[in-house]
């Protein structure tokens, strides 16, 4: 490949993980009402095309159209800040997904996937522990007790549940015994999904990511009963949008986290035995990879609308004393396992 | 091409700590820190130490400069109510701090003598090779260092506590 090919491909790459993830975002706004109404035994939007499909495209215009507020008493630089740090490092993560295996053009191999750090995991658990600073200096720049209080339960709530979450990751890697996510990927082919050999971790992983997200039922920061609307109550139009936005890019990155560690990524089970032909392969890859993350997504929408929230004391009572032993339990297990199965070396 | 990368890196870094002390406000400050950390994360990729890089960020960026700025935001710390410090005590801190400067070139200054006992090694920081190598050669010291961080923690609990017995 040489060098224009390689600008070109990655520059397509980029693009395409950057419109799909902010299309999947924007849909998942849809998506979250519509099941939010099938759960309450609505009907949910249904008025901007048909069966409301226009609603996103609607409700953008309104978030654009929306007359902007910036607090007098708030410090302007930093109130701008906090949304654009949300949203980057809500945008950074798709980078190193795989999102499928590899095209075959020309006899070139072209993977699908922007790149593959050999620190991967390292790279993904970097950005999501950043993004904690956009909810932070958002709060605290508004100048509102209300906003302080969620940025503060923001930050303390993700330095928390960091804490199990690298714990259950470091099991994965025991077994995996790489940190690309590309090798993680390829080593599930068939039904060798990590969550058959690491179903705790899979478990405090998924309940970490529900933490880190800032969904239900740990979505403290912006509890409405206690703190009005929490870190973004001063916020409005586009501003309060970016929020909004940076959380169901993260929803979506997260879903496909989960599936690319713990439930096969872009493998299928059984068709390779009817499809042969690598290009058609890699498709029905990605076709699998998002038939699997829409799951997880309308898993975090069935969540959210089915239990109710954490007290805050019970939340930290979770992460502590619960989740961190029981993935520093899972460590233990899954070293004694190596070693009497003989998969140490 | 590297070494421009090294010296546009290196002037972030020097700017952004210079930022940290200039600027008034103290979240500003923790702000300006946090990039100070990425540009000697960029030095670290440079070097080829990719794993260092991303753990610089994730311990450091991530997880330390949270806390401060947490504890920051917590304090409220306001240039109104900040008490004005006498004049002796910035001239104490000024000496002192200029000591540690002295002290910190002179021993540096010697520093280009050592060579690398690989020369060259391209994949010297990659994360097999730095865990071989903490686990093989610097496991006593790794260890050590692990009951150090273990003894700290136990002592943050017990300050935290409300009444030891």
């Amino acid at each position: 490949m040489g060098l224009t090919d390689l600008l070109v491909y990655k520059g397509i790459m980029v693009l395409a993980v950057f419109a799909i993830t902010l299309l999947v975002a924007t849909y998942s706004t849809y998506a979250e009402r519509k099941i939010a109404a099938f759960l309450q035994d609505r009907i949910g939007p249904d008025r901007a095309g048909p069966f409301g499909i226009l609603q996103p495209l609607a409700d953008a215009v309104k978030m654009f159209m929306k007359e902007e507020m910036i607090p007098s008493v708030s410090n302007k630089t930093l109130f701008i800040l906090g949304p654009s740090v949300a949203m980057l490092t809500a945008c950074l993560t798709g980078v190193v997904i795989p999102w499928g295996s590899s095209l075959w053009i020309n006899g070139t191999e072209y993977p699908l996937q922007i790149t593959d750090l050999n620190i991967g995991i390292l790279y993904l658990f970097g950005v999501i522990s950043l993004g904690v600073y956009g909810i932070m200096i958002g709060g605290w720049s508004s100048n509102n007790k209300y906003s302080l209080l969620g940025g503060i339960r923001a930050s303390s709530q993700m330095i928390s549940y960091e804490v199990a979450m690298g714990l259950s990751i470091i099991a994965l890697v025991m077994t995996t015994g790489t940190l690309s996510l590309r090798d993680i990927a390829a080593q599930q082919y068939g039904w060798h999904w990590n969550v058959v050999y690491q179903p705790l971790g899979c478990l405090i992983f998924i309940i970490c990511a529900f933490a880190e997200t800032n969904r239900a039922p740990f979505d403290l920061p912006e509890c409405e009963t206690e703190l009005v609307g929490g870190y973004h109550t001063e916020y409005s139009s586009m501003k309060l949008g970016f929020f909004l936005f940076a959380e169901y890019i993260n929803m979506f990155i997260s879903s496909a986290v989960i599936s690319t560690f713990y439930f096969g990524g872009y493998n299928m089970p059984f068709v390779g035995r009817w499809v042969h032909d690598p290009n058609w392969l890699a498709v029905l890859g990605i076709v699998f990879l998002f038939v699997k993350i829409s799951f997880f997504i309308f898993f975090f929408m069935w969540v959210r609308w089915t239990l109710p929230r954490f007290r805050y004391d019970q939340l930290m009572n979770l992460g502590w004393k619960i989740l961190i032993p029981l993935s520093i339990f899972n460590i233990v297990i899954t070293g004694f396992v190596m070693y009497f199965t003989g998969h140490l070396n | 091409m590297i070494t421009y990368l090294f010296y546009f890196l290196s002037f972030l870094a020097i700017m952004f700590a210079l930022m940290v002390v200039l600027s008034k406000n103290p979240i500003h400050s923790v702000l300006y820190l946090v990039l100070t950390f990425f540009a000697i994360a960029g030095h670290y990729v440079l070097l080829n130490a990719q794993f260092l890089a991303a753990v610089h960020i994730i311990v450091y960026a991530g997880a330390i400069m949270v806390l401060f700025l947490f504890v920051i935001m917590l304090l409220n710390l306001n240039k109104e109510t900040e008490p004005h410090k006498s004049i002796w005590l910035k001239a104490s801190a000024a000496v002192a701090s200029g000591l540690l400067l002295l002290v910190l070139v002179g021993s540096l200054r010697n520093a280009e003598l050592i060579t690398a006992a690989n020369p060259y090694n391209p994949s010297i920081g990659l994360i097999e090779n730095l865990g071989q190598t903490l686990f093989h050669e610097f496991l006593l010291p790794f260890e050590v260092a692990s009951i150090l961080l273990l003894g700290a923690m136990v002592g943050a609990v017990m300050l935290g506590k409300k009444n030891i017995k």
